[in-house]
């Protein structure tokens, strides 16, 4: 099976995550959309693993999983304190560094 | 003359750097100790000049036991670069020994006066600590082994004469006066300075031997160019044209600086240098000229001057400026009248401190007023005061037999000794001064202590208290005898410092001299008290243009203005003007384009998080595209 359909899968997905990022309002879809866009970067280097037959690219998306746990603690933790303090979750209100 | 050696400090001459630390201890205690001092700081102040003063005697003594009478003693060493090496060095010859004596002795009588004086002043302890600087920095100057130590107490002066012209720093007259006398001796010191450079540049050392007997081998323009910047220094200190116009006006300081420091002793300096520096001076003929004719027009010009002011003090200041003025001719002539100039510089200490110590008194009785036209009939309130001031009075004016005739005279004698016309000019010069020296002393007398009383209604006169009254009996007495005591002792005295002299013989004989001296002085005198023996009008009259230019200072005042005041303030308008346009303009310039740009670029700080986020997607996108487009070539 070529690997040609897991990279155009994880360029759609990468896609469809970068799209959420930027036009979503909601912090917790964008968080998810991030999500999504590390996930299409794993699958990536797993297929790029399988087809050179090594597997540092599996090392390396361990990696990103394990990363990508403690971000979600700490982003999560960020979202929650942001929301309790300003009663909304958009991301467009979280503008204090506006000129 | 011989070659000049140095002989070793021995015995109690060894302790001649004593001399310079006591007063200079006693300054630094005052000024440190601050407010507890304030009990005793000015007994302490007047202490330390006594103990100087005994200590200046015992050097005398012992100096006077000694053959070669030059002693040498280095301290520590200053500067030393490459092959110059300055030390601080002392120098004790009769020439100095003399200045010690009288800076001491004279200083301790004024430090006494002032303990009176100042004695309703809050800041007396000040004024102590300063005055002590000044004692301890004029005795660097006169004892001082080289011409740079020389220099260091000639700063000193300067800068301990300021802070007391501008004691009473409040007073705007006397900041403004303190500020003029600082500007004016520093200028005249860039030839001091100059000259030191001139001696480090062409005979690599600014000692008094080395210069002394390396002068013979200088060129006659190095040498003409050495004596004539010594000369600007000299003229800057003593306040000698062109340089007069700040010695009147540091008349704003307490009545004790005026007679301390710009009548009996620093304003004396110029006069010392130029008797110190006699070895380069003798060397050409051109610069004794220029002494002579700075001397001579100095002394006309302050006793001109002299005769149309109203103000105690600086009838007194224009009558320091034209002894001087003799002082300086005497030194110019050069030869003989070098000794002639130091007898009448060690009598004019004696009768000018008295003068003026008399005249601070006069003023402390009439609550510190000193327009003599509301003055007259004083002698009568204050008798200690007239007789003191009366002896200063026949002392300055030259009547037989008291000081100023055995100073004065042979200085008309040896000006007039000048070969061919310049005698005559000269000589005429001497004794046209000395006639309106009679006139405008007899003036200030007259009007101060006879005549009726013109007394404004809120004053009551008394004497002043035996601590000033003290002192003024002791100068008093010293301006009666001095003179005569002293002109043929000190002359021997100083014998090996000036060289055997050999006496000129002039236009006219000493007895011709001498008649026509005696007889100017007793015109010129019996005119002013034919004049004013009835008093004077309490307000200037309009008056002729002769009177009205010496009320003016004889445009003294008017060149200062026109020629510095007017070009340094268009200068320094045009150099702000500059920095306000040119400098500060570029750098205003610059930031405010920095600061239009980078306001305009705040405009992309939106706050957006999607929007920060979009920016870092196309910057990836840029990256990955430039990064495919470099790997597919």
């Amino acid at each position: 099976m070529s690997p040609e359909y897991y990279l155009i899968l994880a360029a759609a997905l990468f896609c469809i995550g970068a799209v959420g990022v930027l036009v979503r309002r909601n912090s917790i879809v964008v968080f998810m959309c991030v999500e999504l866009m590390l996930n299409a970067g794993n699958l990536t280097l797993v297929t790029f693993a399988r087809t050179t037959g090594t597997i540092d690219g599996q090392v390396m998306a361990f990696f990103v999983m394990a990363v990508a746990a403690a971000e979600v603690v700490v982003g999560l933790a960020i979202i929650m304190s942001i929301y309790r303090s300003r009663r909304s979750a958009s991301v467009d209100d979280a503008n204090l560094l506006k000129a | 003359m011989d070659e000049m050696t140095y002989a070793p400090a021995t015995g109690a001459l060894a302790w001649t750097w004593a001399l310079i630390a006591l007063p200079a201890l006693g300054a630094a205690i005052l000024l440190l100790a601050g407010r507890r001092a304030d009990k005793w700081g000015h007994l302490l102040g007047t202490a330390t000049v006594g103990a100087a003063f005994a200590l200046a005697l015992a050097l005398f003594a012992s100096l006077s036991g000694l053959d070669n009478k030059s002693v040498h003693m280095d301290l520590f060493t200053i500067i030393s670069v490459g092959e110059v090496q300055i030390d601080a060095s002392l120098f004790l010859d009769p020439l100095s020994a003399i200045f010690c004596l009288l800076i001491t002795g004279v200083g301790f009588l004024i430090h006494v006066y002032a303990i009176g004086y100042m004695s309703h002043d809050a800041g007396r302890r000040r004024f102590f600590a300063y005055f002590n600087l000044f004692v301890a920095a004029m005795l660097v100057l006169v004892l001082g082994g080289n011409y740079f130590m020389t220099f260091i107490g000639w700063e000193g002066v300067g800068l301990a004469s300021y802070l007391l012209i501008a004691f009473w720093q409040l007073k705007p007259a006397a900041a403004t006066a303190g500020k003029k006398a600082f500007l004016a001796n520093r200028v005249a010191d860039v030839g001091f300075l100059l000259a030191l450079f001139t001696m480090l540049g062409t005979l690599g050392t600014v000692d008094f031997a080395g210069v002394f007997n390396g002068a013979e081998s200088l060129t006659t323009g190095t040498s003409l160019a050495l004596g004539l910047l010594l000369l600007v220094a000299a003229c800057g200190k003593s306040g000698q044209w062109p340089f007069q116009t700040w010695l009147p006006d540091a008349m704003e300081g307490p009545t004790p600086v005026s007679a301390l420091i710009h009548a009996a002793t620093m304003v004396t300096a110029g006069v010392y240098l130029i008797a110190r520096s006699n070895v380069i001076f003798s060397l050409n003929a051109d610069v004794q000229t220029a002494v002579v004719v700075v001397g001579a027009l100095t002394l006309l010009f302050g006793s001109i001057v002299g005769c149309a002011k109203d103000d105690i003090k600086r009838v007194l200041a224009w009558s320091t400026v034209s002894q001087i003025g003799y002082m300086f001719l005497a030194v110019g002539l050069g030869g003989g009248a070098y000794a002639l100039g130091i007898i009448h510089l060690l009598a004019h200490g004696f009768f000018k401190a008295g003068l003026f110590l008399g005249s601070g008194s006069v003023m402390h009785a009439m609550n510190d007023q000193t327009d003599i036209r509301r003055f007259g009939g004083l002698w009568r309130v204050m008798p200690w005061t007239y007789a003191t001031f009366a002896a200063g009075w026949v002392a300055i004016i030259g009547l037989f037999p008291f000081s100023g005739f055995f100073t004065k005279d042979p200085i008309i004698y040896a000006a007039f000794a000048r070969e061919g016309w310049q005698g005559w000019v000269t000589g005429g010069a001497a004794l046209l001064g000395a006639a309106l020296t009679a006139f405008y002393m007899t003036r200030l007398f007259v009007l101060t202590f006879h005549g009726p009383r013109r007394w404004t209604e809120d004053v009551h006169p008394h004497e002043s208290p035996a601590i000033m009254t003290g002192p003024l009996v002791v100068l008093g007495l010293g301006s009666l005898a001095a003179g005569g005591l002293m002109a043929s002792p000190v002359t021997t005295w100083l014998t090996p410092v000036f060289g055997e002299t050999h006496e000129a013989h002039g236009h006219l004989t000493h007895t011709q001299v001498t008649i026509a001296a005696t007889a100017v002085v007793v015109l010129g005198a019996a005119l002013a008290w034919f004049l004013f023996r009835r008093g004077t009008d309490e307000v200037p009259r309009a008056a002729a243009w002769p009177v009205r230019l010496a009320r003016a200072d004889l445009g003294g005042e008017a060149v200062n203005r026109g020629v510095l005041e007017r070009p340094s303030r268009f200068a320094a308008g045009a150099a702000v003007s500059i920095d306000a346009r040119g400098v500060d303009g570029v750098v205003n310039g610059l930031s405010a384009a920095v600061g239009g740009t980078s306001r305009r670029l705040l405009a992309l700080q939106t706050g957006f998080v999607r929007s920060y986020a979009l920016s870092i997607l196309s910057g990836a996108v840029i990256v990955v595209a430039a990064l495919m487009v470099v790997v597919i070539q």
